[in-house]
């Protein structure tokens, strides 16, 4: 199983010609990911690293049955970009981009509510690493080589600082069965509670490592979700303990604005719920350790 | 972004919210002329410095004529007014407002902001103006009213009535209260904006809604589509080094600590300083040079922290992923010899090719002490700090 994608997941890419677009088309192609062509306005009936160019998602989605996409397109069109996508029957978008505007963000998710749950899309960052079933598919712009195979669903906000967690569980002989950057804006397209629903439901999922951050409520209710309907094991580590209330630190999302979204208080609401707390970012291979021997 | 008091309410005026008659002035002269083409006999002169709680701070004067009003001007301007938002270094006063004096009947507080669990707009308002919000949420909750607005439809008419109705405003002040919170929410959903405070909104004796207060600050990752705000921008209230990163493409936030670091990626260099408090230290900043981590972003990184003269110990950590490590190594390597660095540097590299780059760093000539791991880079950051 593993969540969102696998080795069949047939993928598109959106700004598929620009420079950004193929340097990581070919890198997932590389990796094993099912890229089956790109949608590029304008360019369509091109052919694209071997690949066939779309000038609309919906001509893709007709002639290759794709059923994923990651957009590679500028901020200011994403928006149009992603809806786009959710329009054509596209079940999981990637936006990867950086500096998307919070009142686009919140347009897309009202031009998604037409849809009914089973057939809305999975809008996955913005500015985030985007998704990686290890040894299956990449669906991002991650090293896939730090990645091992196995049963840990990771979640979080920060690209490098997943890619910290997973070489820890890497060093430890602990693979990944999905790894999900869900962006460190404060809007983003799936919350971290969207994801660990996904990964309760994945028989291969044994336990689910959640990288948080200061800001926003999405953790705590993450870890609400965990309590009243899961029964995996959910591990958490918060960055951010040393940030002062009301700047932003690099996310836009990062910024302690009400109680409850300091580093110190979303640790104390987590612990309530029974989340495991990874006490600093360097143990996080180890908790997530502890907490499997403890489960058997 | 934040901008100016002044401009707030020239934005909001905009969009159809009364504002008290004012005018911008940049010298004592200047300020004098200002009172006297506004008339009547009692004027209040404001600093404008990106700040709330002026007015406990002295940056608020009400003057009875207009030679106080030079004087109130000369005494703001030139000066770093501290507020308790500011912090102890305070922010400089480059211009004051004059406005003509309110008689105030009532004070009220009107608040827009977005609201990141619904994801719409959430206006809150209370009849307990003049206090910030934190202080009506902690003395006055039972005050408070929200109202969430559903974004694809906008602000209808009826809850800007119940709103109204809610700061127990008179009757026949209803339609034009209504008005004004909608006018408020409109300069929110059309700029871009990411928070309006009118505090305190209020009614003059003469039966005026004014908007006495205001603050706004906007979405930067919409400025590229609002020039007429992005002008706006006022770099003399930021900190200088924090401009410095911003016009580079860092993303950087001064702190008060002694160990600078540079680090790829937000969630890792929050992560890092996480660390460093945890080994015992403080960093000195925050500073992510952004995932890729080229050599030219870590050139200017390097730049930026040797300008912090509280700095006495550098932290570096890369996470490399497709951006190899040998290549993130060729790069400090690089910034080391063009910039002289007096202070120890702890480098931590991980990721894609991280013994080639350990080898280059090695073979090089910069002076630095490597560490292993997060905790590792850390606890020798701290330990350089004492020799």
């Amino acid at each position: 199983m593993s969540v969102l994608i696998d080795k069949n997941t047939k993928i598109i890419v959106q700004g598929f010609t620009g420079k950004m677009g193929s340097f990581h088309a070919e890198e997932m192609i590389k990796y094993g990911s099912n890229v089956v062509g790109g949608v590029t306005p304008g360019k369509g009936g091109m052919k694209h690293l071997n690949l066939p160019v779309f000038n609309t998602v919906k001509e893709a989605v007709k002639n290759t049955g794709a059923s994923a996409s990651i957009l590679f397109v500028p901020p200011a069109f994403a928006a149009d970009s992603a809806m786009e996508a959710a329009d054509a029957g596209i079940k999981t978008c990637v936006a990867i981009v950086d500096g998307i505007p919070s009142h686009d963000m919140i347009k897309i998710k009202r031009y998604m509510r037409r849809y009914s749950r089973t057939e809305k899309m999975t809008l996955v960052g913005p500015n985030c690493a985007g998704v990686i079933s290890p040894g299956k598919a990449m669906l991002g712009i991650m090293p896939g080589h730090i990645y091992k195979e196995g049963k840990i669903g990771i979640i979080g906000r920060s690209g490098t600082l997943g890619y910290e967690a997973a070489q820890q569980l890497k060093n430890l002989n602990i693979g990944v069965s999905t790894s999900v950057g869900i962006g460190g804006d404060p809007i983003n397209g799936s919350s971290f509670k969207d994801i660990l629903e996904k990964f309760e439901q994945d028989d291969e999922t044994e336990a689910v490592l959640m990288i948080g951050e200061i800001g926003g409520p999405q953790e705590v209710a993450a870890g609400e979700f965990a309590k009243e309907n899961m029964k995996k094991p959910v591990i958490a580590y918060i960055a951010g303990l040393t940030a002062p209330k009301g700047r932003v630190m690099g996310h836009a999302g990062a910024i302690v604005s009400a109680y409850g979204e300091s580093a110190v208080e979303k640790v104390e609401l987590l612990k309530e719920c029974g989340v495991i707390i990874s006490k600093n970012p360097s143990v996080m291979g180890e908790t997530v350790k502890s907490a499997l021997n403890s489960k058997t | 972004m934040d901008i100016h008091e002044y401009q707030a309410k020239k934005i909001l005026s905009g969009f159809g919210v009364t504002i008290p008659r004012g005018g911008i002035a940049y010298s004592p002269e200047n300020a004098e002329n200002k009172a006297r083409e506004l008339g009547g006999s009692k004027w209040v002169v404001k600093a404008q410095v990106h700040s709330g709680a002026r007015g406990k701070a002295g940056g608020i004067i009400i003057c009875n004529s207009s030679l106080e009003v030079a004087q109130a001007a000369d005494k703001l301007l030139g000066k770093k007014l501290v507020t308790n938002q500011t912090g102890p270094e305070g922010k400089i006063t480059n211009r004051v407002y004059i406005e003509e004096a309110t008689d105030i009947k009532k004070e009220l507080y009107l608040g827009l902001v977005f609201d990141r669990s619904s994801e719409s707009i959430m206006v809150v308002a209370s009849t307990e103006g003049g206090m910030s919000v934190e202080e009506i949420s902690k003395n006055k909750p039972e005050t408070i009213i929200r109202s969430k607005i559903e974004v694809a439809v906008g602000m209808q008419k009826f809850q800007a009535r119940e709103i109204a109705f809610g700061l127990k405003i008179e009757p026949n002040l209803i339609p034009r209260a209504a008005e004004t919170i909608i006018g408020c929410y409109r300069a929110f959903s059309e700029l871009d904006a990411t928070m309006v405070e009118v505090n305190p909104l209020v009614i003059s004796n003469q039966d005026q809604i004014l908007a006495l207060d205001c603050k706004m600050s906007f979405d930067n990752n919409a400025l590229f589509r609002r020039n007429q705000v992005s002008e706006l921008r006022d770099k003399s209230q930021e900190n200088p080094n924090e401009v410095y990163a911003s016009d580079r493409g860092l993303n950087y936030v001064s702190l008060e600590g002694n160990i600078g670091n540079i680090i790829n990626g937000a969630g890792l260099a929050m992560a890092s300083m996480d660390m460093i408090k945890l080994a015992g230290g403080e960093p000195a900043n925050f500073l992510d040079v952004g995932g890729g981590a080229t050599p030219e972003k870590i050139v200017k990184a390097f730049k930026l922290i040797s300008m912090d003269e509280k700095v006495k110990v550098i932290l570096v950590n890369i996470f490399a992923g497709i951006n190899r490590c040998d290549w993130v190594a060729e790069g400090i390597v690089q910034a080391l010899e063009k910039i002289e660095i007096k202070v120890p540097i702890v480098i931590r590299l991980a990721g894609t090719n991280v013994e080639k780059g350990n080898k280059i760093l090695k073979e090089s000539k910069i002076k630095y002490i490597e560490a292993n791991t997060l905790e590792d880079a850390a606890n020798k950051a701290v330990k350089a700090l004492g020799n």
